[in-house]
């Protein structure tokens, strides 16, 4: 019996409405109808537009909170050490933005030119651009179905006038849903070099993290690998280490074997983080990233 | 009598069910709690699971709804994974999780047939799936039943409250942790809350602090206090705070008995308190 897909073909695909996977979904219909089997403008805009970046790296987890806002916003930062290299940072959790508040760019406003929306600039060669701009409080809510936000990730990528740019970092909301889907979808044409993925050592994250890698294996995205954040406790006062996350199954390194990806490293607790609330240039993993 | 059939998630039209509308599934149940966050990784299922613990020691029925359908966490810490999901004529069967079948539990980690394999779907067919995880489960009686959201204030939030709106849910329990990056995502879920009329049962910060097991210093690890700042902020009651516990986190990843290893542990007074509340504190739902 052959294997039956579970997932949203596309609603470009020459599945779309036909699949066994589309029963029961409410766009049905109108897929089949081939509504929206005409490709987006909007990806060929899109490639357009990425010609000036040189890489993309996807920063994904599948588990929330295990720190790929705060891993983005580290690696940005590290990689903008060199003042020759043009670095940018997009967030593209519609829902949560964190990357405003951590890059301590709160109240910060985007402003439109003729060549489209400019990020703001933390330094000179980091520019950030996160939804979290366009608020106008801090108690907004952005209460939006997918399509809605698969529209504000598409005017992420074709009006941001990011310029030339060596690495273009997009920190992703946790799972495996719309927001993953059209990043990927939009920069189809575009090439990603690929997703760092971000993980706690414990097996709760570990779980949800082997779904993204099985995301990213079916939307052929290439992996670079993965780190494993909260790596340890160290005790203020008597400087001993404490496992809080604890590795019950052998943690990433355990995972990154089984399933033959690299373990990029490994990131301990700070509390430090907690407190600052935005980051000074960490000397983690992003030396690792660089040079690979 | 129940006629019984195995579901899965590749037949996802289930047959027709044909029982009383106005009966329906939620009928007997008394009361419906939100887990919400808006912030990811704050310990909302943990909380969802150690609440339903907690409700159940005070002699409850409980049943957990989990409605996370990227990361289903709830099976694993009730050491469910790998069971079965059965159908009867009222809808499907929830899989419980206790001898004395008082904890119930349904989730779309029992639908996939590998642990491993992801839900790549768009808004549209997670709201299908979530209309019928709310109207198509037979519950039967329940004093609470606990649903577990993900992060976010999106498709998800919207079906589940849309679904549940005819059975005028209890509230919602807001999670955070200590931090502002997490405030910050929370204040916009209470934003949520207000916006489609869910009352805020009360907030309650995970993760407020570590006591070092070799010298007892408490460490704020993820900072302190913002829970409490926030319910204030908003108005809403401020239910408690529950410290970092690596005993529990490990008890909750190898699958232990957690109605045995839960009384044990420093989150367990904390938990308590935060069910009293809850006990105490809310009226029954108008049937």
């Amino acid at each position: 019996m052959e294997e039956v897909p579970h997932d949203c073909p596309g609603a470009e695909s020459a599945q779309a409405g036909r699949g066994a996977s589309c029963q029961g979904c409410p766009n049905q219909r109108l897929c089949a109808s081939g509504a929206g089997a005409a490709p987006d403008p909007a990806i060929e805009e899109i490639k357009e537009k990425m010609k000036t970046v040189k890489h993309k790296i996807l920063v994904l987890s599948g588990k929330g909170g295990v720190g790929k806002s705060t891993f983005s916003a580290h690696l940005a930062h590290g990689l903008a050490e060199d003042e020759n290299t043009q670095v940018a940072l997009l967030d593209i959790d519609i829902c949560g933005p964190s990357i405003p508040k951590i890059m301590g760019l709160e109240g910060e406003q985007v402003h439109q030119s003729g060549s489209g929306w400019s990020p703001v600039y933390v330094e000179d060669n980091l520019g950030v651009m996160s939804v979290g701009f366009l608020l106008s409080s801090p108690d907004d809510a952005i209460i939006w179905r997918g399509p809605k936000k698969n529209g504000m990730i598409k005017q992420f990528l074709r009006d941001v006038d990011w310029g030339d740019v060596d690495y273009l970092l997009v920190d992703t909301p946790p799972g495996t849903s719309d927001e993953h889907l059209s990043v990927v979808q939009y920069l189809a044409a575009a090439h990603i070099d690929g997703a760092v993925i971000i993980t706690t050592p414990q097996e709760i994250s570990l779980q949800d993290v082997r779904k993204e890698i099985s995301f990213c294996r079916k939307v052929k995205l290439p992996i670079i690998g993965v780190v494993e954040n909260m790596s340890g406790f160290v005790c203020p006062k008597c400087k001993k280490e404490s496992q809080i996350f604890p590795l019950t199954s052998g943690g990433a390194e355990a995972m990154c074997r089984d399933l033959k990806i690299p373990l990029l490293g490994k990131v301990p607790l700070d509390p430090h983080i907690g407190i600052q609330e935005f980051c000074s240039p960490h000397q983690s993993k992003e030396e690792n990233l660089i040079s690979s | 009598m129940c006629s019984e059939g195995l579901w899965s998630l590749e037949n996802t039209q289930p047959p027709n069910f044909c029982f009383s509308p106005e009966l329906g599934n939620l009928a007997d149940v008394q009361h419906i709690i939100l887990v919400l966050s808006g912030k990811g990784g704050v310990g909302k299922s943990t909380i969802s699971t150690e609440l339903t613990l907690a409700l159940h020691r005070e002699g409850k029925k409980v049943g957990i709804l989990d409605i996370d359908l990227c990361g289903p966490s709830i099976p694993r810490m009730l050491r469910a994974q790998g069971r079965a999901v059965h159908q009867c004529d009222r809808g499907w069967v929830p899989v419980f999780v206790d001898r004395e079948q008082s904890i119930s539990l349904m989730s779309v980690g029992f639908l996939l047939e590998n642990p491993d394999e992801a839900v790549v779907w768009r808004g549209p067919k997670k709201n299908a799936l979530i209309k019928q995880f709310v109207s198509d489960v037979a519950w039967g009686e329940l004093d609470y039943l606990v649903v577990d959201t993900p992060p976010g204030t999106s498709d998800e939030h919207m079906a589940v409250v849309e679904a549940l709106r005819p059975y005028r849910p209890l509230g919602a329990l807001v999670v955070t942790t200590p931090q502002a990056v997490s405030v910050g995502d929370v204040r916009r879920e209470l934003t949520f809350c207000k916006k489609t009329g869910l009352q805020v049962v009360g907030v309650v910060e995970n993760m407020s602090g570590f006591v070092c097991p070799h010298c007892a210093e408490c460490t704020n690890i993820f900072s302190k206090g913002g829970g409490e700042e926030l319910a204030q902020l908003a108005g809403v009651p401020f239910l408690g705070s529950v410290p970092l516990d690596p005993v529990l986190t490990r008890s909750l990843e190898e699958g232990h008995d957690l109605t045995q290893e839960f009384p044990k542990s420093p989150a367990f007074p904390a938990l308590t308190s935060i069910a009293q509340k809850i006990l105490d504190g809310l009226p029954a739902r108008l049937s």
